[in-house]
């Protein structure tokens, strides 16, 4: 190649249009292996859970008792628990509620662990010292113990169940945010909000949050994962989702019993479903702090 | 074909291209440069016109996306671009070194200096002792006065002006034949800078080696080099012996940089700084003919359609038309005093400040660092005050003090306007916040990068102005106006925008409440000298036009001396001489001020007769006893010096300085050296907070 054949383009000292950040970022995603696999794992289980019972040959909930517990067949694909009904079936349509809980669940969590983090991130001083303290008494909880005794007060809806998950995972969530929130504070524009006598709220939400955005986004994909985990958790042990929905948590809790009879295929096909929807996640969240970094 | 042997580097119709967005562009073009055994070469140029690529180039580290498109660099008569990997490495282990513009990133945080400097001599097979002992030396060599007690320690426990010495020593360890500096003095102090060029120019003669010296302050280049080459858009614009370039130049580009500097004793008062109309052309948008004739008051239809040859004159080249006639390159600006300028009516003081202290950490037993000690001025309307000291000599916590964004010590005080102003912003009236406003150094920092420039300055206006709807949108085009931004400017975010202009949205948005003190931190020291003058422009005339004030903070005297009506030189936070810009600069001056103007390079200064400071400036935490500077100045006359902390004396009306000599005596040691003082030049230091 010689220097002649080299094109020449035309740079302006001021380019590019202001959404071109996000562009870029959605760019870099839509060029991310990993984010796409994982963006297409979750796709295809909210499709199933939209439109799972049009699409699944047997009703999730009917019971079958003369053919209980009939191994994988052309008829079965993935066999029939003891009542008969089509794990198949089940396991399609079994995404519904945990993908309603697990995210609005980790929505809470990030609404409140931003706002707790911007204010420790912005006042530092006592209001941090006090509101840390407290965020680290409720991390050293062990999280089964919190959702129990959550649980006991509140009773086993699925509102509770994303009230108490939302919670417990605002800590993390304010942690990440408050150490984004002091770099941000040291910089200039604050100094100047300040000379323009600017509230703390404004200087928080207006000037300090849109800047922190990208580590907010990357933590609460990481969350969803952990989410996800904990709501099938609690309806193994019999607290969230009740039955007879074919949530696949609870499945397994009811099933896997069986396993020792020999009737594995009632437990394994919603254990791999958590596991895809989990590892999924994290492929994501992978991908979306792979982006943000590339910026 | 091998090269001529004497040549120790050679560059051979070198183009350099980055694929950007899918498409090659040309950063270097036909570039073609010789550097003979033991000469030294400068590479001049503003940012972005590839000065750092050319260095990568030649060590083969051009970035992923870089690639070399056409030409050859040669090392000793060997083809760099046709060594394997092997090869490759032995060439930068012993023939090229390079040295890097910032030496806090450049060495190893966790590893003792001593050990890295070690590991270049065991690299070439000296034994662990062999390779201690030789370290030493090297250490020895580049003037660190404690070589033992520095191998021991890390990098961070070095100031700048030492981790770049280390730097040096390391660079020389391998004993290459080819040195190459890029900006090596840049984040150093004026004071420190020039000790560092003292440094390069003895180890030169030492170890006669050829130097590659990259850098966009063209007096240092013209202090250590033999032959300069001005890079333009990628392409060597003109190129000749140091001396007759900047002396003598040939090439319009050349001409229009030399004219921004604000050097020369020259003042706001005798008219406005030349500028390079115009932007840099973009990556690889360079038509058909001269690369700087959009930007330049010569150029006619031949310069647009046919690109210049190199022209040879005698020695100095230069890739212009025109030549011969570079120097009569049209000026951008009056030149001419401005008679228009009513004499100076008596004015009124805007702003006074009476014993400020700022300590920080203090505890009870009267400890912690003293960044402000006692510090008293006073401002009148329409004038600028210089701020200037090395860097930790309080500047910055002075201004930020003033703004009521750190709290000062009890006891001093600061009036505005005749009133009392309360210590932190939030206390103040909402009158004296608006009037009180400041330009940061670093405008990425300064302006939320979330926000559209429209929102900063519609923000601004509507906090501090009041305004509200269409007056707002009419008073934001208006001041957009004056600060020279564009429609088009406004909608984007600040991000988008070069160094100078993102610093104008940061003037507009100071000047939205109409203050009465605009406190300038270093606006213009991240930014290229053409830059610089339209910012400096810029500011005076918004002062002429509203009558403001100044503080203006800043390391480099050309500036100050340019801007300044007072001058306050500072020293370990303490005053150490206050006065009239001109009194200050023609001296008599105390010994420190004297340092720092002999300091600042100058093009074409004389190297005799210049006066070094020793050492570092000491801490804030532990000052020296009696007068702050004794430790490091030049005409300490005895204990006195080392005992007793002098008054600040008047040597003439309103000019004080603080030194047991008095002034008259200062004024006949000072005598000696008229004509350096003459044009101070950019003494630049980026990224220069300040800050503790």
């Amino acid at each position: 190649m010689t220097a002649a054949e080299v094109k020449t383009g035309i740079d302006r000292p001021v380019a590019r249009p202001r959404h071109d950040r996000v562009r870029l970022v959605l760019r870099t995603l839509s060029r991310s292996g990993v984010f796409l696999s994982g963006f297409a794992i979750i796709l295809f289980w909210v499709c199933c859970a939209l439109f799972g019972n049009y699409l699944v040959p047997y009703d999730p909930l009917a019971s079958d008792i003369i053919n209980a517990l009939v191994p994988p067949s052309s008829a079965h694909w993935f066999g029939t628990d003891q009542l008969g009904r089509d794990v198949f079936s089940r396991v399609i349509v079994g995404s519904r509620d945990i993908l309603v809980v697990a995210p609005a669940a980790t929505l809470l969590a990030t609404v409140i662990g931003s706002a707790l983090g911007l204010c420790t991130g912005y006042f530092r001083g006592f209001v941090d010292d006090v509101v840390s303290r407290l965020m680290e008494a409720v991390m050293a909880i062990p999280g089964v113990i919190l959702a129990l005794l959550a649980i006991v007060s509140l009773g086993t809806s699925k509102v509770a169940v994303i009230v108490v998950i939302g919670l417990s995972f605002a800590p993390n969530i304010a942690r990440t945010v408050r150490s984004a929130v002091m770099q941000e504070r040291e910089l200039d524009y604050v100094a100047a909000a300040h000379l323009r006598r600017e509230s703390a709220v404004h200087v928080m939400f207006v000037e300090i949050l849109p800047n922190v955005i990208p580590p907010i986004l990357v933590e609460s994909t990481v969350r969803l994962g952990y989410a996800i985990f904990a709501v099938a958790t609690l309806s193994f042990i019999g607290f969230g989702i009740q039955p007879p929905s074919p949530d696949w948590g609870l499945s397994i809790s009811t099933n896997y019993g069986m396993i020792n009879g020999g009737f594995w295929w009632t437990v394994l096909f919603d254990a791999l479903a958590i596991a895809s929807v989990v590892i999924a996640v994290n492929l994501v969240a992978d991908g979306v702090q792979g982006a943000f970094n590339e910026r | 074909m091998n090269g001529n042997a004497e040549n120790v580097l050679e560059l051979d119709d070198l183009s350099v291209a980055y694929r950007v967005g899918g498409t090659d562009r040309l950063v270097l073009r036909n570039v073609s440069l010789r550097i003979g055994r033991g000469e030294a070469y400068g590479l001049v140029g503003e940012s972005g016109c590839g000065k750092s690529t050319a260095a990568l180039s030649v060590v083969r580290y051009l970035p992923r996306n870089g690639s070399v498109a056409g030409g050859h660099v040669r090392l000793d008569g060997k083809d760099i671009m046709g060594l394997d990997r092997e090869e490759l490495r032995r060439v930068r282990a012993e023939d090229l070194s390079m040295v890097y513009q910032d030496p806090a990133k450049a060495l190893n945080p966790s590893i003792p200096i001593g050990r890295q400097l070690a590991e270049v001599f065991e690299i070439g097979g000296a034994s662990a002792k062999e390779a201690r002992s030789r370290a030493y030396e090297m250490l020895e060599k580049v003037q660190i006065s404690d070589p033992a007690r520095v191998m021991g320690g890390y990098p961070h426990q070095l100031s700048g002006g030492m981790q770049q010495r280390v730097g040096i020593a390391m660079a020389l360890a391998s004993d290459p034949k080819m040195l190459i500096l890029d900006e090596p003095t840049t984040g150093l102090d004026a004071t420190v800078e020039a000790e560092v060029l003292d440094l390069i120019g003895h180890l030169r003669r030492e170890f006669s080696i050829s130097i590659l010296f990259i850098s966009h302050n063209l007096a240092v280049v013209s202090r250590v080099c033999d032959r300069v080459g001005v890079l333009y858009a990628g392409m060597l614009v003109e190129e000749g012996p140091t001396d007759r370039v900047f002396r003598n130049p040939r090439h319009p580009y050349t001409v229009a940089l030399l004219r921004c500097l604000p050097g020369g004793g020259r003042r706001k008062s005798s008219g406005g700084l030349d500028t390079i109309p115009g932007f840099l052309p973009g990556l690889g948008a360079i038509g058909e003919g001269c690369a700087f004739a959009d930007r330049c008051g010569l150029a006619t239809e031949r310069c647009r359609t046919e690109r210049p040859p190199l022209h040879d004159l005698d020695g100095q080249m230069s890739r212009c038309h025109f030549h011969d006639r570079a120097q009569s390159l049209p000026h951008t600006t009056r030149h001419a005093p401005d008679e228009s300028r009513e004499p100076p009516a008596p004015r009124r003081p805007v702003l006074r400040v009476q014993g400020l202290n700022k300590t920080y950490g203090r505890d009870r037993a009267g400890g912690g660092v003293a960044a402000v000690k006692d510090l008293s001025l006073e401002l009148k309307a329409g004038q600028t005050l210089g701020l200037v000291g090395e860097s930790g000599s309080g500047k910055t916590t002075f201004a930020r003090t003033l703004l009521g964004l750190i709290e000062p010590d009890e006891g001093g005080r600061i009036e505005l306007d005749g009133k009392e102003l309360a210590e932190r912003v939030g206390d103040r009236s909402f009158e004296q916040t608006k009037s009180l406003q400041i330009i940061f150094q670093n405008p990425d920092s300064a302006l939320n990068r979330s926000h559209s420039v429209r929102g900063l300055i519609g923000r601004a206006l509507r906090q501090l102005g009041g305004l509200r709807g269409a007056a707002m949108d009419r008073r934001l085009k208006e001041l957009a106006g004056s600060v020279r931004l564009t429609d088009h400017h406004l909608s984007v975010s600040p991000r988008q925008l070069s160094g100078g202009l993102k610093q104008r949205v940061a003037i507009a948005r100071a000047f939205a409440g109409d203050p009465s003190v605009v406190v300038c931190d270093e606006p213009t020291s991240a930014l290229d000298v053409s830059v610089q003058a339209a910012i400096l422009n810029l500011l005076v005339e918004l002062q002429s036009e509203r009558d403001v004030s100044y503080i203006f903070i800043s390391h480099d005297l050309g500036v100050v001396r340019y801007l300044s009506d007072n001058v306050l030189v500072l020293y370990l936070g303490r005053v150490m001489e206050y006065g009239p810009s001109e009194e200050v600069f023609s001296g008599p001056h105390h010994p420190y001020t004297e340092a720092l103007l002999s300091a600042a390079s100058d093009i074409g200064d004389a190297e005799d007769g210049r006066i070094r400071l020793e050492g570092e400036i000491p801490s804030a935490a532990a000052p020296p006893s009696g007068c702050a500077f004794h430790t490091r100045c030049p005409r300490r006359i005895g204990s006195i010096c080392d005992e007793l902390d002098p008054p600040l004396k008047e040597a003439q009306s309103g000019h004080a300085i603080r030194c047991h000599i008095p002034a008259d005596e200062l004024a006949a040691l000072q005598v000696q050296r008229p004509s350096t003082l003459s044009r101070p030049v950019s003494a630049e230091r980026r990224d220069d907070n300040g800050r503790p």
